[in-house]
């Protein structure tokens, strides 16, 4: 039986939303870091994720096929029509609070993008198999500064107490399933986001231990992005700027 | 039918291509930095196909550009570029000479161990990293202990 493409281009939109939305978060930075390196670094981080981005959307608008591209979609879709997590796009908060959510993120993207290299779907394979090398390099990064600051001094520790109280709640959309992944799953294209989620604990557990924090309580998740459902008000004001020169001069290329 | 239009070798096209500077980092050469995968006539059109270093890499579209340049140059008429991701790059593609290039302009070539072997300027080998993002996505910042002297350290992928 051949893959419903209607979910097998939800599926590409949650990975390039993800992707895209973070990347323009985190790019918000640029020219705003502590120092330099950070500021250079955050930019680099942003530059990966808006590469993989094209990848992920320029499979889904082929998958769509009504001849759109990855910037049509990146840029001529309304709030509700993003299918990130809700993680993604909350706002930046101080550094600290970026570099937990980073870490949140990165996290998760390495352990998926290793499973998805295995993918039934030869492009979903040779997407993630780039990305991944790409995402390895994050995680090493957001773990060693998420260890820095939250054993660090006690303010940077409280703050990273306090990102990490915030943030976490956000954490358990990542898992969610829905008939998307259930498809995605029978067909081989990609794992059950559930099946992840120990590999995720061990991984976010040691470097947590480390950085002496602690998981908050309680198991309340928040939810809606990945299914369109619901975002939170900031995405909105987000494509406000990243949409802004296509909003205002519609059908403006270089 | 045959084509009587004379094609080019493609040892010839080859010799051109590694004649192309990398936008960013112009001592080496496209085909030192291992990103030309292939190149192939299909019937009379020449087929070159590149994979990116880094997926957000905003040299790419330069690089493509480049590439179209100086084959055209060369009187290449029909050119086809194509885009491979798998198997996705990796710095152990970077030719020796490619490797001697970067270190003699100052950037430290990649290592497996993770980080520069000695110092680009002084070969000093106490060193230190300050970043572990730089100047271009390929690139980590390091520093030398013994010359004090910051350098470029190509990462390794």
């Amino acid at each position: 039986m051949a893959v419903d493409q209607g979910k097998l281009l939800e599926f590409l939109l949650r990975m390039g939303d993800n992707t895209l939305v973070l990347g323009h978060r985190v790019s918000e930075w640029c020219g705003h870091a502590p120092v330099l390196e950070e500021d250079i670094a955050l930019a680099n981080t942003a530059l990966d994720l808006i590469g993989q981005t094209q990848f992920w959307l320029g499979y889904a608008a082929e998958v769509q096929g009504e001849g759109r591209t990855a910037d049509d979609l990146a840029f001529l879709r309304d709030a509700w029509d993003f299918r990130n997590v809700l993680l993604v796009e909350l706002p930046n908060g101080d550094f600290g609070q970026t570099l937990m959510r980073q870490f949140l993120f990165d996290a998760w993207s390495s352990i998926i993008l290793d499973r998805l290299t295995a993918s039934s779907d030869p492009r979903v394979a040779e997407i993630a198999g780039k990305a991944a090398k790409e995402a390895a390099y994050h995680v090493e990064r957001s773990s060693d500064t998420v260890i820095g600051l939250g054993d660090g001094t006690e303010e940077s520790h409280k703050r990273m107490q306090a990102a990490l109280d915030y943030l976490y709640p956000y954490v358990g959309e990542l898992f969610e399933s829905d008939a998307v992944d259930a498809a995605m799953t029978e067909e081989g294209i990609a794992p059950d986001p559930a099946s992840l989620r120990a590999d995720y604990n061990a991984l976010v557990g040691k470097v947590l231990a480390e950085a002496t924090l602690r998981l908050p309580e309680g198991a309340y998740s928040h939810n809606g992005g990945r299914t369109g459902r619901m975002h939170t008000e900031h995405l909105g004001h987000m494509l406000t700027q990243m949409q802004w020169l296509q909003r205002a001069y519609p059908g403006a290329a270089w | 039918m045959t084509a009587v239009t004379t094609k080019p070798g493609l040892d010839q096209i080859w010799q051109w291509l590694d004649a192309v500077p990398d936008p960013e980092i112009p001592v080496i050469s496209l085909v030192d930095l291992g990103i030309i995968r292939d190149v192939v006539w299909q019937e009379d059109t020449l087929v070159v196909t590149v994979t990116p270093t880094y997926s957000g890499c905003p040299a790419t579209s330069i690089i493509n550009l480049d590439i179209d340049t100086a084959l055209r140059g060369h009187g290449i008429a029909k050119l086809s570029l194509k885009t491979q991701l798998a198997p996705a790059w990796t710095t152990d593609w970077i030719s020796d000479k490619g490797r001697a290039a970067l270190e003699n302009y100052g950037i430290a070539p990649p290592q497996p161990a993770g980080g520069p072997d000695r110092c680009p300027h002084c070969q000093g080998r106490n060193l230190e990293k300050l970043s572990q993002f730089g100047s271009t996505p390929c690139k980590a910042q390091w520093r030398c202990r013994d010359c004090l002297e910051p350098f470029d350290y190509f990462k390794c992928i």
